[in-house]
């Protein structure tokens, strides 16, 4: 077995939807594109289906390359392939671009096809539990009616959370990784302060900078740059930049330290590729979610109905999701006396540890991936 | 955690655990090392069963026999579990590798209504020969030398049964073995495990 088994060159596809989908804002959309990929092949009584769900600047490009000479495979291509933990030798696996998203489905920067003209500032404000709705029309399109499972993290696993609650029969198993039930209010602090950069700069018009022909770059910038703060632990960035100098000092403000130099470089990368309408609807989506609120803030109560079996994981050194968080989910679930297992993954790198193939991480996700039940004898 | 696990005395432990513990019932397993215990009792009394465990080989070990188990620390209590949500809430051959130990058998009491508690008979006659030859005692059930012992509360049975009067624990029922047998006559002396079945009076 080996770490480069890859699913291979994939291709994206789109479903179009015209059946109006109204959201929690009571908005309605009233048709839109989902872009999606899928590895793997769906077996016979479609019983091993296995949906991504992405975090705030995730999309459907999960696992494989476009081609042979990509640079970069699929962001989470490290946990997916043949005989990799989420083994697509067993598992069809689907990845997809959430909606207000920026890399194919529709978004802010789609036309809406009601004006001719680039949605902006009128694209609506979508919810978790918008995205979740949509996710289960993807897999009505195609023809699946359970998902083995579930996976997400951060913002991913509260999608993933959320299909346990509002689709309960349609999921067999949730693996929650570096999520949590709610944000508390520091964590919705940072995506305030991502969302005052962005709506400051100069070229924002309101969120309708598309028909002046100039992007937000600076905001969406410094959004990026605060975000890739909170992602890592300080002993991360200790070890991976601690104090060191890139040249020699001058005396000014330039980049002058490694750290620097590597913010930097994350935020013009992400400011050329990503959309900042996009990005703030996205730090709103995991604003909002909060399932115990109709619950009189109880989500043992929110999470009764839910059905499926759980693995729950944290990350020592996230403090952004950290495990303090993750382990409220747990008791909740164990206040239902569901079925879950947690592990909590002792990781140097904070919140970006969910993405790093480590060991004892992908040795836990690899194990209970493989008792998952699929075939004749799947049914619970 | 650590176990001091003797492999003669562990099938007898698991049967008198599974005499206690009834047909379909809510179990928690502290320290449940791979699970084993609790696979046992699922597969003789269909129990639901819960692991708590903090080592990761451990948790592992687990989560690939379909163990449900949550990786935290037993020092840290036990507050992720609701009061009285356990019909049994079960520490095997744990307590005396515990730093908190009152507090985690207060904290058994409060979350189950029922507890089993388990530990390594100090008193057994062959640690007191050995400390009278000057030396710490080195057994199958204590395995470890004085400098590398997780083992940090042993007792004996009668300082666990003064430790149950003291905090108002009800002892329902002990058990003491040695070797796989059962002792009755002077089990402090000749028992080597204790078994107690508790709840809050």
């Amino acid at each position: 077995m080996s770490e480069n088994n890859s699913v291979g060159i994939v291709a994206p596809q789109t479903a179009h939807f015209s059946e109006p989908l109204t959201l929690k804002s009571g908005e309605v959309l009233p048709q839109y594109d989902l872009v999606y990929e899928t590895y793997g092949t769906l077996n016979a009584d479609k019983s091993n289906a296995v949906l991504i769900c992405h975090a705030l600047s995730g999309n459907h490009h999960v696992a494989g390359k476009y081609s042979a000479d990509d640079k970069y495979p699929g962001w989470w291509d490290n946990l997916i392939g043949p005989d990799k933990p989420l083994d697509t030798n067993k598992f069809f696996v689907v990845g997809l671009n959430n909606l207000g998203g920026c890399h194919g489905s529709s978004g802010p920067s789609n036309i809406n096809p009601a004006t001719g003209k680039q949605w902006g500032s009128a694209f609506p404000i979508l919810t978790v539990e918008d995205w979740v709705n949509s996710q289960a029309r993807l897999l009505d399109h195609l023809g699946i009616e359970q998902l083995a499972a579930v996976i997400g993290g951060s913002l991913g696993g509260m999608q993933g959370l959320q299909w346990t609650i509002a689709h309960p029969d349609r999921v067999r198993h949730a693996l929650i990784i570096a999520s949590a039930p709610n944000l508390t209010a520091q964590n919705m602090a940072f995506n305030e302060v991502a969302r005052q950069a962005i709506i400051t700069d100069p070229e924002f018009h309101n969120g309708d900078y598309y028909e002046h022909g100039v992007v937000p770059r600076r905001g969406l910038r410094i959004a990026r740059m605060l975000g890739h703060i909170t992602y890592l632990s300080d002993d991360a960035m200790g070890e991976k930049f601690g104090r060191k100098v890139k040249d020699t000092i001058k005396y000014s403000f330039d980049v002058e330290f490694e750290m620097e130099s590597y913010l930097r470089y994350q935020g013009d990368k992400f400011a050329g590729s990503f959309d900042a309408n996009t990005y703030l609807r996205m730090t709103r989506a995991l604003d909002y979610y909060d399932p115990a609120l109709a619950y009189d803030g109880d989500l043992s109560k929110a999470l009764s109905k839910a059905k499926s079996e759980f693995l729950v994981v944290s990350f020592t050194s996230d403090w952004r999701f950290s495990p303090a968080r993750s382990r409220e989910i747990v008791k909740a679930l164990l206040d239902n006396e569901s079925t879950v297992s947690y592990a909590e993954v002792t990781a140097a790198h904070g919140h970006d540890a969910f993405l790093m193939p480590d060991k004892h991480y992908h040795a836990i996700l690899r194990s209970y991936l493989s008792n998952i039940q699929i075939g004749s004898n799947h049914a619970k | 955690m650590q176990n001091n696990v003797d492999i003669t005395n562990f099938r007898q432990d698991f049967a008198i655990i599974a005499n206690w513990v009834k047909f379909g019932s809510k179990v928690l397993d502290l320290g449940c090392g791979n699970g084993e215990l609790l696979n046992f009792l699922r597969s003789s009394l269909e129990i639901k069963g819960y692991g708590v465990e903090k080592d990761d080989a451990n948790v592992l070990a687990c989560v690939k026999n379909g163990t449900n188990v949550i990786q935290m620390d037993l020092e840290d209590g036990l507050s992720g579990f609701e009061d009285q949500s356990f019909n049994t809430v079960i520490l095997s051959q744990t307590l005396q590798a515990m730093h908190h130990t009152e507090a985690i058998v207060l904290e058994m009491l409060r979350v189950g209504q029922e507890i089993i508690v388990t530990f390594p008979n100090f008193g057994y006659w062959r640690n007191r020969i050995q400390i009278t030859m000057g030396q710490m005692p080195v057994s199958r059930t204590l395995p470890y030398q004085w400098y590398d012992t997780p083992n940090v509360h042993l007792c004996t049975i009668s300082d666990f049964d003064i430790f149950c009067k003291k905090h108002n624990i009800d002892i329902l029922e002990r058990r003491v073995i040695t070797d796989g047998k059962e002792i009755n006559l002077m089990p402090n002396l000749l028992g080597n495990l204790a078994m107690y079945r508790l709840k809050t009076k």
